[in-house]
Parts: C-alpha cells; sequence; structure tokens
C-alpha cells in the first residue's frame, strides 16, 4: 500500500527491501534520497549499526509508526528521525511528508558538521597552545618562535599544524623528561 | 480512585522480569499503577518509543540510555536511570565445533584460559580470511562491551582479530545456526534456547567477565520522570517488591510460567525456569549446574544505581572508539544514573540505602560491609576476571593502562 502511494505520487524509483542480506552493500550502491522504516521492524538495531559504521550511510529517514498523535510526532522529529509517517496516511500525503524529510535532514547535517568543526578547531588549539608552552619550556623559544617552529614544522612534512602539535605533546606525555 | 495508567517497554529476555512481575504480582496495582507493558523485538524500537511518548518507561541496555542522553549518532535526549533492574545474566554462547576447541563443553571453566584458547584460534581464523564473527544485541549493550573487555583481556583484538556484528536477541539461536555468526553474547533465555537446539554451547556467562556488573535499567525520560516524582517513586517500589518475589524459591514455577506467556517472552517455562533459578545448562545433553551468581535482580542492593557503574560504561566506550573523551560527556553520563532518586522512593520501605553514590568497581574481593543511610548492606565481590579494578575519579588513566603497547 505504502509503495502504490509513493509510485501514484509519481516516485517511481523505489526499492524495497525484504531480505536483509548485503543490504549495506545495496542501500549503498542505491544512494538513495531517502529511507523508510517501519518503526517495529525487528532489525532496526543491525540497520542502526549500519548507519553508526558509515557516513555514506548517513541518509534522511522517515519512520512508519502503528500509534500516533501530534505530540509523539513532535518527539519523534526532536528525536533524529526526518519524518514520521503513521499508518493509515493518505497516500497523496506521502510525496510532502518525504520532502520535509529530506529538508529537516540536511538542516540537521549542516548542524553536525558545523558542531564537528567547531570541536575540532577547538581541540586543535588546545594542543597548538600545549606544543607552544613544551617547546617554550623545553628548548628556551619565546612564544613566536615556538609558533614559527610548529608552522614550518608542519609546511616541511606537509602536515596540519594541529597534527604536528598533537605529535608533540603524545612525544612527551610518553618520553616525559628524556 | 483509578488506578494511573502507566506503560513500560520491553525486550522478551528474563531479565525484564520486574516489570511483568509488579503488574502480574499485583505491586503495581498496590501502588496505584495501572502498568502495561509494551513489547518489541530491538533496543531502537523501545527507545523510540520512549522517546515518541508510545511508552513511559523501558527496559534497556544501560549503555543505550547513556548513549541517547549523549545524543551519539542522533540528536541528544536525556535520560535517566533510577532503579537497575539487574546484573549479570548473560552469557557468550559459541558453535559447539569451536566450544570443543576452547572449552570443556557442558560446564564452566577458567575464561582467561578459554580466552587464551580462543585467541589461537582466532589469529588462524584471521589469516585463513575467516576471521572469527560475534554477535552483540546493540552497538551500545553491555553485552558488546563485556565482550570486548573479555577479548581484549585474552590477546584478542576485537576490531583488527575478530568481527563484531548485531544481532538482535530472538535472532540470536538462527544466526549461529546458520552459520552468520561464530559466537554470540546475548541474555536469557537465548544462550538456552541456542544450547537446547544444539546449535551452540554456552563458554562463559558475564559474571565471570564482571562480576555483579550493571545489565538493564529502568530508563525514563529526565524531563517527564522529575515532573511527576510521586509517580516515578510508586513506580521503583513496585519494581523492588517484585524484585523481593524474582529471588523467593517458592515462587520459582509461578514466575517462570508468567515470563513464558505470548504476551511477555512467548517461550518455555522451563528454560525460563532455568535462568530465574541460577542453574544453567552449557551444552545439549549436559546436566543443569548451579551458577549461584548468575544474575542478580533484588540481593544486595542490585537495583541501587551506582554511578560507577555507568562511569566504567562510558570508559568502555571510549575504549570502543564509539565516543571521545570530553569531560562536561563523563559527568552527563554518571549522572544519567540516579541513586538520589531510588533513595528517595526507597526510603519509606525502610530497606539498606547506600550511603555513596560512586564506588571502586572491581575493588570488592570478599563481602564487605558498606555505608548506608539506613539499614544493613553487605555487598559480595565485584571482581573483573583480569583483577583489574576502575577508579571513577582516574578515568584518564585507566584508558591509558587500557591501551595494547
Amino acid at each position: 500500500m505504502i509503495e502504490e502511494g509513493l509510485r501514484e505520487a509519481g516516485l517511481a524509483d523505489v526499492t524495497t527491501f525484504a531480505d536483509r542480506a548485503g543490504i549495506a552493500a545495496r542501500l549503498e550502491c542505491l544512494s538513495p534520497d531517502v529511507i523508510l522504516i517501519n518503526l517495529a521492524n525487528p532489525h532496526r538495531d543491525e540497520l542502526e549499526e549500519l548507519f553508526a559504521l558509515s557516513r555514506a550511510m548517513a541518509r534522511p529517514v522517515a519512520m512508519f509508526v502503528d500509534q500516533s498523535d501530534t505530540a509523539g510526532m513532535e518527539a519523534a522529529i526532536d528525536a533524529g528521525v526526518s519524518a514520521y509517517v503513521v499508518d493509515g496516511l493518505k497516500k497523496e500525503r506521502i510525496r510532502p511528508v518525504l520532502e520535509l524529510a529530506i529538508r529537516r535532514f540536511r538542516a540537521y547535517s549542516r548542524l553536525r558538521t558545523e558542531l564537528d568543526e567547531a570541536r575540532s578547531a577547538l581541540a586543535e588549539r588546545k594542543a597548538i597552545d600545549q606544543a607552544k608552552a613544551l617547546l617554550m619550556k623545553k628548548r628556551g623559544m619565546d612564544e613566536p618562535a615556538a609558533y614559527a617552529a610548529l608552522r614550518k614544522a608542519a609546511m616541511d612534512s606537509g602536515r596540519r599544524i594541529g597534527d604536528v602539535a598533537d605529535a608533540i605533546v603524545t612525544a612527551d606525555r610518553l618520553m616525559g623528561d628524556l | 480512585m483509578t488506578n494511573t495508567p502507566y506503560r513500560i517497554g520491553f525486550l522478551p529476555l528474563v531479565d525484564a522480569a520486574l516489570p511483568v512481575l509488579a503488574r502480574e504480582l499485583g505491586f503495581a496495582e498496590d501502588e496505584g499503577i495501572d502498568l502495561t507493558l509494551v513489547r518489541d523485538l530491538s533496543w531502537a524500537t523501545v527507545g523510540d518509543r520512549l522517546l515518541y511518548g508510545h511508552s513511559d518507561a523501558a527496559h534497556m541496555v544501560a549503555p543505550l540510555a547513556i548513549a541517547t542522553t549523549l545524543g551519539l549518532g542522533r540528536p541528544a535526549a536525556s535520560l535517566s536511570v533510577p532503579f537497575v533492574l539487574g546484573l549479570n545474566g548473560n552469557a557468550i554462547t559459541v558453535r559447539p565445533e569451536l566450544a570443543a576447541r576452547i572449552t570443556t563443553i557442558g560446564a564452566p571453566g577458567d575464561v582467561t584460559a578459554i580466552g587464551g584458547r580462543l585467541a589461537k584460534v582466532a589469529q588462524e581464523a584471521a589469516v585463513c580470511g575467516k576471521p572469527l564473527r560475534f554477535g552483540v544485541v546493540h552497538r551500545y549493550s553491555s553485552h558488546n562491551y563485556m565482550l570486548r573487555y573479555w577479548l581484549n583481556g585474552c590477546g584478542i583484538d576485537p576490531d583488527a582479530d575478530v568481527e563484531i556484528v548485531t544481532v538482535a536477541p530472538p535472532f540470536a539461536a538462527d544466526a549461529l545456526a546458520d552459520g552468520t555468526v561464530d559466537g554470540i553474547c546475548v541474555g536469557e533465555p537465548w544462550n538456552s534456547v541456542a544450547v537446547d537446539r544444539g546449535v551452540g554451547a554456552i563458554v562463559a556467562v558475564t559474571s565471570q567477565i564482571w562480576l555483579r556488573g550493571v545489565e538493564k535499567v529502568l530508563a525514563m525520560r529526565t524531563e517527564r520522570m522529575e515532573a511527576e516524582p510521586d509517580m516515578t517513586h510508586r513506580l521503583i517500589r513496585a519494581l523492588y517488591r517484585a524484585g523481593i518475589a524474582f529471588v523467593d524459591p517458592g515462587r520459582l514455577d509461578e514466575i517462570a510460567t508468567i515470563l513464558a506467556r505470548p504476551a511477555y517472552l512467548d517461550g518455555s517455562a522451563a528454560l525460563i525456569r532455568h535462568a530465574v533459578s541460577d542453574r544453567i545448562i552449557f551444552a545439549q545433553n549436559a546436566p543443569a549446574i548451579h551458577v549461584p551468581e548468575f544474575m542478580f535482580q533484588h540481593r544486595e542492593a542490585a537495583n541501587f544505581p551506582w554511578q560507577s557503574q555507568a562511569a566504567w560504561l562510558y570508559a568502555q566506550m571510549c575504549s570502543a572508539g564509539h565516543l571521545d573523551y570530553v569531560e562536561a560527556d563523563y559527568r552527563a553520563a554518571q549522572q544519567v544514573f540516579r541513586p538520589d532518586i531510588y533513595r528517595a522512593a526507597l526510603r519509606p520501605l525502610g530497606v539498606p540505602l547506600p550511603g555513596a553514590s560512586s564506588k571502586l568497581e572491581g575493588g570488592i574481593n570478599d563481602a564487605l560491609g558498606v555505608g548506608t543511610t539506613q539499614g544493613r548492606l553487605i555487598l559480595g565481590a565485584d571482581s573483573f576476571f583480569d583483577a583489574r579494578s576502575f577508579d571513577p575519579e582516574a578515568l584518564e588513566s585507566y584508558i591509558a593502562q587500557g591501551r595494547p603497547d
């Protein structure tokens, strides 16, 4: 009934998975715009593992549920489902719901990426500060010289300055006062 | 007065016993709760129903409550654990021909020696390009972390030397039978089902890996729990009384029969009875062996949510690469466990209440009296198989120590 609704909505490129074997490879190869899953599908833990493992598997997910009210739908969206499709949904509503799923997923992914970038920038700055402090203490450099040394090492080895700083901090932790 | 309707989501496992018994033995009703149990087949569904408001609380693998609160792979949603539904109770079951190579089939053995033999087999299999594959019930499950802890401690790299995949409990025996996996770490009755079908033999129970390690918890949305303290307290008291019934030998048959019903585990009462009474059949046609410390649903304050248990799980999640250590997250993970709520709910019953909220995990080798705010409490050994201990205050040095050289 759902597949029929999708086709009537003009979405012809629909693949139904009845068999779990090789689902990861097939999903990666199909690269779908949106994945629809039944909330109560008994194999969801395996699917979640696949989603957690592969960035390539990050796709908008819409969920079919067996019971609902408005609060439940809102809670689902807050919990990261891109859309929430209730059984008995009218066929003509399917397409807008899926489009909403895709839009929400993109907004969420962008937020995630920004957050990840902010986090790694913060960690990088911390490592650079630590490496500078080590160079200043152990090599008697002043701060500009310590930073210049880090930058030169990074350029010479074709690495990011944060990676060089990280290596210095790690090496110092392992080698101690040797 | 009409009873307050309340729904708890669960998976068909023996350690869902306390919510089931709270309903069926009338303890929920005594507290004015009209309790309904919502059965599902995967942890993802149980967790989603809790977040979507299809259920009010859930029987849940402890690390999933932490992962949900920290927002691993999805937006963070704060969950709280005011009550632990059980310690241990899982086992590692492998294909019989593999079991024959690593243990004396049909009886418990020394898990360090078994792990050492497994390491050799795993290496041979990896060299042949067919690494051993283990199934665990969820990425964020105590099963996964205890299996990884054991493999690591036996010189097997859980990421490089073997494969670990997810298999939901009801499909564990099938996965062994059709060769999808060589071994599984799952809760009861699913090990016993595999043994009964002759497709697996138990080689270790998880209490041999971490004695009194935290297993399933009662998870609630934090906001909801805090908004309805009275309701939460009544529920906890009903579950506590269900725990007293669970360990009453006189009620064993009654309990096994209730759990076996189609609405709950939908399985064999005889197999369920074995787990409830800690009498485990390790292999097909072997005699049942009493493993007194197989699972803890009540005694020694087993239901108390020690924040150090959450801390240990967080450490394992770091080691597994499931998250990066962030100090604020580490604190948040420990605060998922709410000993304050447990104490507030059970104080009126006059039961023993630990004074501390955290302990050195793996630090108790012999039974030990501990400080309480009321009652007397003796805690049994909580040792790890490798005799390490875990101090929640020293997480970074613990993780550094655990790294292979």
